[in-house]
């Protein structure tokens, strides 16, 4: 089970670590009617996080809170793009774009899974996703065209944030057994769907990928390798778990 | 610096004398008027009114803010300067005179002719 669990770690810690940045919005966002509907999807996110360190309990880890808020940073699996400071609005758009485009196609592979007890949170968590797609791509439309200080911001962002999102598809040390027994379609399969499907959205956003010759993608998050930035992000978010680990909530 | 508990607000550093630009008109967006239908083949109703800069948006807004407890089937959205609205001064258009009551059901005594019906046909 070695490979499913690698799996899951990989996706549980992109979505709890995406879903506490997110949630750093809330009450700071640009509008009051986008404040609630980013932070809700940020905690739609650590509800899909929980449900696959549920999963990973079953198999034998830590139950889920105790794996969520106790481990050190370097045993986190999630991609290195996802634990970068929020930035603006701008920037958090755009990594909301890439990475929920992912995940959506990634689940959506996964509602397929030979892993059943997966292949039932990807079914479940469908219609969540739908919506966090459809919030991203209405954003980057109208940020992409709108004037042309959003634009530019929109563009400067994408390129930042462009090698960081590459890295999301970094292979794990099980990549061929998960393709071979029908578990996972694998991540340049994955990467290879996401690009298709981002692209004309971008296009029509009046934004540009950057050239591929310059794409270097940002490995190292799945195999503990971070920046500074989980270390503040994970003090942060397990400063009051930590504080009396057993306590009943 | 302001000296925040909240680690969102310190790492702002944001100035003691920071000031904020006062409010102009039209800072806000517009609004749309939201609503709701529970299961298809129901009416759409009211629920709220969500600020958004274009109808795309204001849908967005609106599931999230009205439909995110798995509540609704489907939402619509109108601009609220398209909605049409009585005037409050013309309130007693629908004050209803108390000797009109000849137009209300209860008006109508039948109870009689009812219970003889019944009696008659051992209903």
């Amino acid at each position: 089970m070695e490979h499913i669990k690698e799996l899951l770690y990989k996706m549980a810690d992109d979505l709890l670590v995406i879903g506490h940045r997110n949630s750093e919005w809330t009450g700071l966002g640009p509008i009051l009617e986008e404040d609630i509907a980013f932070s809700s999807m940020a905690q739609d996110k650590i509800g899909h996080s929980q449900a696959l360190f549920q999963i990973l309990h079953e198999l034998g880890e830590p139950e889920p809170d105790t794996n969520a808020f106790m481990r050190e940073a370097k045993q986190f699996h999630n991609a290195q793009f996802l634990e970068l400071q929020n930035d603006d609005y701008d920037f958090s758009t755009i990594r909301h774009f890439l990475f929920d485009h992912a995940d959506q196609l990634r689940f959506d592979n996964l509602a397929n899974s030979s892993y059943e007890p997966l292949a039932k949170v990807a079914r479940k968590i469908k219609g969540e996703l739908k919506y966090h797609v459809f919030h991203a791509d209405i954003w980057l439309n109208k940020l992409g065209n709108g004037n042309e200080e959003s634009h530019a911001r929109m563009q400067t962002a994408l390129n930042n944030a462009w090698n960081y999102a590459l890295g999301m598809f970094e292979k794990g040390d099980y990549e061929a057994q998960l393709i071979a027994d029908n578990t996972f379609e694998g991540e340049q399969s994955l990467q290879n769907r996401w690009l298709a499907v981002i692209t004309p959205i971008i296009e029509k956003a009046n934004l540009k990928i950057p050239a591929e010759k310059d794409w270097e993608p940002v490995l190292g998050g799945r195999k503990g390798y971070h920046t500074e930035n989980l270390d503040q992000l994970v003090n942060e978010m397990s400063e009051v778990f930590r504080i009396e680990p057993g306590a009943e909530w | 610096m302001i000296n925040s508990l909240d680690p969102r607000i310190a790492r702002e550093q944001i100035n003691e004398d920071n000031t904020i630009a006062p409010l102009t008109e039209m800072d806000q967006f517009e609004t749309y008027e939201v609503f709701h239908q529970k299961k298809r083949g129901d009416q759409h109703v009211h629920v709220g009114i969500v600020h958004a800069p274009n109808a795309e948006m204001a849908l967005l807004f609106g599931k999230e803010q009205f439909g995110r407890r798995g509540l609704s089937v489907n939402i619509w959205v109108v601009k609220t300067s398209n909605v049409f609205a009585s005037d409050y001064d013309d309130a007693d258009i629908f004050e209803t005179v108390p000797e009109k009551q000849y137009r209300e059901a209860g008006g109508y005594k039948v109870m009689d002719k009812i219970n003889k019906y019944k009696k008659e046909n051992k209903v």
